[in-house]
């Protein structure tokens, strides 16, 4: 059974709230079913704070992660917060200023998510979209069609050529390292 | 026989009231009652709603559609009779406990709101319906049942609250003057907005007996030594008001009402999907 | 037509069904995790001519939507844990002055202000007892997205039908989880408008119950002059000091419900044929039981899932003829065993009864429930 158990973390505020909505509804632009959960209140406001993902073709049950296959960590509190629950084989994707630490048989990819859109692009509000281009160009997770459109039908109106942009910086970041 | 007034307005099989000898909430009711045919206003169009108390069961014995809810509550029933039902005339009827104990934070966001209700309090000082307790209007150092020693809260001024959270017509008349709560209730009830009356009423029963303040009558005629027009008050000295309590018209400033106000958006919200 | 899939939030779909069952007024008070509904009614109200009002607490809200159900709009509160105890005693208004309303509670965790981020299932039985004195009670519970737009418009239909306040119990995980839902054609919807009289205004008593025994109930406003209370009252609405009009009040309050349990009732059971162990549960915890017993049935343990749908009333002539089939009823709830007393109740020594709690404000898991089954097999 194709299960995917994703968390994305950083710090309240990177808008990775929004990213885990933005990444359920392009699995449900390919076809497939998506349950988003996050966390709430003090925790998902300054402090770490989680998005979670669970894409698959079938019904999904159990909603919450569990055994998780990809991890995005955008801050180091956060990695430490959630790093806990990732399977053997996962794979982690953080930012370059965290520090991870390698165990099993887990992918690691290092990228400097934040940096990209701060200076790069000079709009650090993008960062979650840098960060979900960087995922799905590394996992494939869902198509990046199905990505574009859900980032176009989400962002505000007068912002689509810069989300277009944040995209292109993530696949362009992660293509780089891979 | 009923007068042709109590035979048009109230529900005469209901009648003779629950109320004690002396009580002055049958005169108020009444007043109430000639207001709402003064002001002409269709009887299928008007809603009475009250909460819990002695005042409360005023409602049950007035011929229109009426409501006797929850203690305190009343206030908030109306406020979803009125925004859900715009056109009604909305008379809200409470007692001094109600209004301003257990439904004073009701009083105030419905003052503050300034929504169309006519609220009259009819105020007796004391719980009655429960036995002769004090009430927030209870004057300091008086007795009640739950104050065998003299109660030491200070006490609610009902006009001066209302006026200050947002009613945009208040005003004040006694059990003794019911003409003037007759015009008073007529006036609030053609206010837009949030309107409040304070009706003061005698409880012989228990306020007078706990505190020998006599017979009825003679709690009506400290009604009448004690209220002061608003309009004599002005050329009175302090001294001269010293114990007295002015009755009258003693707030009249108009402002735009929630309803209409909830309507402006709907309106708008149609205009721009057109 | 079916709408497009989307991605929705349980309390948005909340919103999304009780505008479609006709919702036009709603009044309430901000609580976490509640809180989106009452800002989602708060845009779309006006959008359809409907009224939102943002009351000074829940008591205030739970009072407006019953003052704006007489005048005939259909309304909705929606509130968590605290505010779901301050609503308790006009519920009961509702219920002896027979008022149709719909109250959303999604549960937190309690008691007191707890956590109130997080899920919990506590209000199981302040659902059923939360008000004083014999009344009735619906309450649905959903456990998805899609369900939870469904039993809304359920909630008002039976609020109409009935004369009857409806509780739907939602819990944290179910009102701020967001899935894929794809919601009916309106065309597809049922929905219900409670019984107006049919005779002159002379001739109505307002609480002379029909052969269904509900009242017909005529809008405020409209000319139907009657007088509505909280006290125990006769046909006429008038109160009454007689033991005899109380006791055919209050059993007919709860009998209205009674004889319509058939058409209330309502579950959803899964693997029960063969199944050696059930897993009753409910809400969020529902998911976790299919997954748990997915699980049990690929280890050859023959494990079937049974979720009541309404708590209240509680489907007990089914779960009493699978208690005399199964030998093992496991019950996992967010709580210290509420539900379970019930379904002790029911099953009597039918079948053994193994009660699975957690009140760490976390959704039970899968396997969680595995072990537990694994442990008392």
């Amino acid at each position: 059974m194709e299960r995917y158990e994703i968390r994305l973390s950083g710090s309240g505020g990177q808008g990775l709230l929004l990213g885990g909505i933005i990444l359920a509804e392009g699995a449900i632009n390919d076809g497939r079913n998506s349950v988003q959960t996050q966390s709430y209140g003090p925790e998902a406001r300054g402090g770490a704070s989680k998005s979670e993902v669970i894409i698959s073709s079938e019904e999904i049950d159990f909603p919450k992660v569990r055994n998780c296959d990809i991890l995005l960590s955008l801050t180091q509190k956060a990695y430490d917060e959630y790093n806990e629950g990732l399977k053997e084989d996962g794979i982690l994707i953080v930012d370059s200023s965290v520090n991870a630490v390698k165990s099993g048989n887990i992918k690691i990819y290092s990228i400097p998510i934040i940096d990209s859109a701060v200076k790069d692009l000079g709009k650090p509000m993008v960062t979650n979209i840098v960060a979900l281009g960087v995922l799905v160009e590394i996992t494939k997770v869902i198509s990046k069609e199905s990505l574009e459109k859900a980032v176009l039908e989400r962002v505000p109106k007068g912002t689509e050529e810069l989300n277009r942009k944040a995209l292109a910086k993530g696949y362009e970041i992660a293509n780089k390292l891979m | 026989m009923p007068s042709v007034l109590v035979e048009n307005y109230f529900r005469t099989e209901k009648l003779p009231q629950i109320w004690c000898p002396g009580c002055g909430h049958g005169i108020i009711t009444r007043s109430i009652a000639s207001a709402i045919e003064k002001s002409g206003i269709d009887k299928n169009k008007i809603c009475i709603v009250s909460g819990i108390g002695c005042s409360s069961r005023a409602p049950g014995y007035l011929d229109f559609n009426t409501l006797h809810t929850t203690h305190g509550r009343a206030l908030a029933f109306a406020t979803g009779i009125k925004m859900a039902k715009p056109e009604i005339k909305v008379i809200v009827i409470m007692g001094d406990g109600d209004a301003t104990a257990i439904g004073g934070n009701h009083l105030i966001h419905a003052c503050r709101r300034n929504i169309g209700i006519t609220a009259i309090v009819y105020n007796n000082s004391i719980y009655g319906m429960t036995g002769g307790q004090y009430s927030p209007t209870t004057p300091k150092y008086d007795k009640g049942t739950t104050a065998p020693y003299g109660n030491i809260d200070k006490a609610f001024d009902i006009c001066k609250l209302a006026a200050s959270a947002g009613a945009t017509y208040v005003g004040r008349a006694t059990a003794y003057h019911a003409s003037l709560v007759t015009s008073l209730v007529q006036n609030a009830i053609s206010n837009e907005g949030f309107s409040l009356i304070e009706a003061i009423s005698m409880c012989p029963t228990y306020y007078g007996r706990k505190n020998k303040k006599g017979s009825a009558v003679s709690m009506m005629e400290w009604q009448k030594n004690s209220a002061i027009n608003i309009s004599a008050a002005a050329k009175m000295s302090p001294e001269a008001l010293e114990g007295k309590f002015l009755i009258g018209e003693l707030k009249n400033s108009p402002e735009p009402e929630y309803t209409n106000e909830y309507q402006k958006i709907i309106d708008r919200l149609k205009k721009e999907s057109q | 037509m079916k709408s497009k899939a989307r991605l929705m939030q349980g309390n948005e779909a909340c919103v999304e069904g009780a505008i479609a069952a006709g919702m036009r007024f709603y009044a309430g008070y901000p609580i976490t995790p509640s809180t989106e509904i009452a800002e989602l009614s708060a845009e779309r109200l006006p959008l359809v001519g409907g009224r939102f009002m943002q009351m000074e607490d829940e008591i205030g809200g739970m009072a407006a939507i019953i003052g704006a159900s007489l005048t005939g709009a259909k309304s909705m509160t929606a509130t968590s844990g605290p505010g779901f105890s301050l609503k308790q005693e006009n519920i009961g208004y509702a219920s002896i002055a027979e008022v149709p309303c719909v109250i959303v509670n999604v549960q937190r965790g309690g008691p007191s202000t707890g956590m109130p981020t997080s899920p919990a299932q506590g209000e199981i039985m302040q659902a059923r007892w939360g008000t004083h004195g014999d009344h009735p009670v619906i309450a649905l519970t959903p456990s998805s997205v899609r369900e939870t737009f469904d039993l809304t418009i359920k909630a008002f239909n039976f609020a109409e039908k009935y004369r009857t306040p409806v509780i739907l119990l939602m819990d944290e995980v179910i009102g701020h989880m967001r899935e894929k839902v794809q919601l009916p054609d309106p065309s597809e919807i049922e929905i219900i408008d409670r019984k107006r009289p049919d005779c002159s205004s002379e001739e109505y008593l307002p609480y002379e119950a029909d052969n269904d025994l509900v009242p017909p109930m005529a809008d405020f406003g409209t000319g139907y002059r009657y007088h509505v209370t909280g006290l125990v009252h006769d046909e006429t609405g008038f109160p009454s000091n007689s033991t005899a009009v109380a006791d055919k009040l209050i059993r007919r309050l709860s009998n209205k419900i009674e004889i319509h349990r058939d058409e209330i009732e309502s579950w959803e059971e899964e693997n029960t044929e063969d199944a050696e162990v059930l897993i009753l549960s409910y809400g969020c915890v529902a998911r976790s039981s299919k997954s748990a017993m997915n699980i049990l049935r690929e280890r050859g343990i023959k494990a079937g899932t049974f979720r009541p749908i309404t708590i209240w009333p509680f489907p007990e002539k089914r779960l009493r003829e699978l208690a005399a089939k199964v030998k093992t009823i496991v019950v996992p709830e967010m709580n210290l065993g509420q539900l379970v007393l019930e379904v002790e109740r029911i099953c009597g020594c039918n079948a053994k009864i193994e009660k699975l709690n957690k009140v760490s404000c976390e959704i039970i898991y899968p396997e969680e429930i595995v072990s537990k089954i694994e442990e008392v097999l």
